[in-house]
């Protein structure tokens, strides 16, 4: 896991469900097909609706048509980020799209466990409401040691919460490798 | 220690767990299907080998039941992908579309097929597994990874969670139906009220109901983000369970001085029927109250709505009527699709009912709840506005991004459906 991660962040509000990181429709992708997964990177976050997409102006699409990246590669969002449907392509579609970290208030549970245990991701999780103060498009930098977050432009930092328990397995790289380190699987 | 505190303890071969406490359980089964199932195949393999087998073939059940009557070619080949594995392993429970065997929704097939035992643990690659909740077992959605971790070692990791009661007091009258409560409780506590938490339902209201309203309850626990339902066995889940599996009970009862984290008491008698409004199943409202709201599509089926006490809630409006508006019946498998020949009402089948309503009835599976491909049965293609007994309204849950969804008991859909305005189903009992 980098110590610090910087990218431009793309802002998102409250309980952006895996519908909206993914329709439902794409889902009949190959995972394992690795031209398949890129479509996933295609249609990250296609389901937000428009004035919601990229705060706070809205209408920034995550990733441009015919491209299979974004621009963005942190997400900064509100509260129950992930909530939903369990689909795992809702992670494996913002990594593919180049998502790197996600900063949020909360998470749903599953899309959380999702992204620790397949190593897609880091969901970090904030004290405040930093969707409210950072706009898309603007670069940021976190740095994973000092569980802080920089705005570049002003300087001005945030405070992000530790990881937890779950730091062992987002440093090995997710459950089979966390699982392998502790000698769980030959 | 709580039921869902005690199962995992057990299955973590501990004597006593509390909350928040990592534990690596035992897994009795896990269930994947058409969307899922060949992801999870695939890191299975990544992980262990092309050649490596299964931890146990009988503890493994799949059931296609996402994607099933589209002509779409990437779900046909996610379908071949299913049962060449089955075939490779040699698994014991695959529900294969186009075969006999075939049964639809799989958190309804579960139960009717006996994977869904109390005191048991069941994972699935599904959110809405919290379904099984309802007959005592520990059981929650995880994602592929999870699910090949499993598939090859029979174990998962979880955080023990804190347990939320709810007590509903006194038997439902009738016009409400489970779906009601749980609207009213996600509309009460919002959509991550529960998040990490288990929600256990209780009280006489509650265990008067039948084992299809139990499951209508858990199966959205995970609408307030919980990580599991939970009913305690009683009498009607033993007579359900032992007509179902030959596996011996193991139940499981809460100690008396075991720790809730919350409690929340509803009285039956004083519930309305609610709905929730476009986009979040927390913008509850009395369905009194959206007389105003005219509707393009009525729906009735999937895991939450679809199963024969559904129908035959909705049927019970219907009779002798007919539909102003298009409205689309999908039973949730085989079996309720059978039940709809014979099950009567005054003598006339649920399916006569229906049909002479001028409702239309699709196959089995899960259909428009989610969308899915464009030419999936019941889909929302447009701005249409449509009011379902499924469990989500997201931005573009049942298709189209213009469509707009509100939620509500099968009730409520079919008494909706006759006048083509949001409707309270007080109006036709």
């Amino acid at each position: 896991m980098a110590q610090i991660i910087q990218g431009n962040a793309y802002v998102l509000g409250d309980n952006i469900d895996t519908d909206q990181i993914i329709p439902a429709r794409h889902l009949v992708y190959n995972l394992d097909d690795p031209k398949e997964r890129k479509w996933y990177g295609a249609h990250a976050l296609s389901g937000v609706p428009e004035k919601e997409a990229g705060l706070p102006s809205g209408y920034n699409p995550f990733v441009l048509k015919g491209k299979n990246r974004s621009d963005y590669s942190i997400i900064v969002a509100g509260k129950n980020f992930g909530c939903g449907s369990s689909r795992e392509h809702a992670p494996v579609a913002l990594q593919m799209a180049g998502v790197r970290v996600i900063v949020a208030i909360s998470y749903a549970r599953i899309f959380y466990r999702n992204s620790v245990d397949g190593g897609f991701l880091i969901p970090l999780e904030c004290k405040n409401e930093i969707f409210k103060q950072i706009e898309t498009g603007e670069e940021i930098e976190i740095q994973c040691d000092t569980n802080r977050l920089i705005h570049k432009e002003s300087g001005k930092q945030y405070t992000l919460k530790p990881l937890g328990e779950v730091s062992e397995i987002i440093h090995a790289g997710g459950i089979f490798e966390y699982a392998r380190k502790h000698h769980m699987l030959k | 220690m709580t039921i869902t505190e005690k199962i995992l303890a057990k299955h973590a071969g501990k004597s006593f767990v509390e909350p928040g406490d990592t534990v690596w359980v035992d897994v009795d089964v896990l269930m994947t299907h058409d969307v899922c199932g060949p992801g999870t195949i695939g890191i299975f393999k990544k992980q262990f080998g092309d050649r490596a087998r299964v931890w146990d073939r009988e503890k493994v059940v799949i059931i296609p039941d996402h994607y099933i009557f589209t002509d779409d070619p990437y779900a046909k080949r996610n379908m071949k992908i299913l049962r060449q594995f089955v075939a490779e392993q040699d698994l014991c429970h695959y529900y294969d579309a186009g075969s006999d065997r075939y049964k639809g929704v799989c958190h309804v097939a579960l139960a009717e097929e006996g994977f869904t035992r109390p005191g048991e643990v069941l994972f699935g690659t599904d959110s809405h597994t919290c379904t099984a909740g309802a007959f005592g077992q520990f059981a929650t959605g995880i994602g592929n990874t999870d699910a090949g971790f499993i598939l090859g070692t029979g174990k998962l990791w979880v955080k023990v969670p804190e347990t939320m009661l709810f007590i509903l007091e006194g038997k439902l009258p009738p016009y409400i139906m489970a779906k009601d409560v749980i609207l009213k409780i996600i509309g009460d506590i919002g959509v991550d009220g529960a998040t990490y938490r288990t929600m256990e339902f209780t009280g006489d209201g509650v265990h008067s109901m039948n084992m299809e309203e139990r499951m209508t309850l858990c199966n959205m626990v995970i609408e307030a983000g919980a990580k599991n339902g939970l009913i305690s066995p009683d009498q009607t889940t033993i007579d359900f369970v032992e007509s179902k599996s030959n596996h011996l009970l193991k139940l499981v009862e809460n100690d008396r001085d075991c720790k809730y984290v919350s409690s929340r008491s509803y009285k039956s008698s004083e519930l309305e029927p609610v709905v929730a409004q476009p986009y979040s199943p927390k913008n509850i409202e009395s369905a009194k109250n959206l007389w105003n709201v005219r509707l393009d599509r009525c729906y009735i089926g999937s895991c939450t709505g679809g199963k024969i006490t559904d129908l035959i809630a909705a049927a019970n409006i219907l009779k002798g009527h007919t539909v102003k508006v298009r409205t689309a019946v999908v039973p949730a498998t085989t079996q309720v699709e059978k039940a709809l020949g014979n099950e009567e009402i005054d003598g006339i089948s649920l399916k006569e009912i229906f049909l002479n309503a001028c409702v239309e009835i699709g196959p089995p599976s899960c259909a428009a709840c989610l969308g899915g491909p464009k030419d999936t049965f019941g889909r929302l293609n447009g701005n249409e506005v449509c009011i379902s007994t499924t469990n989500r309204n997201f931005p573009g849950r049942m298709g189209s991004p213009e469509s707009r969804t509100f939620l509500s008991s099968p009730l409520t859909v079919a008494a909706s459906a006759l006048t083509g305005r949001i409707t309270d189903p007080r109006a036709f009992l």
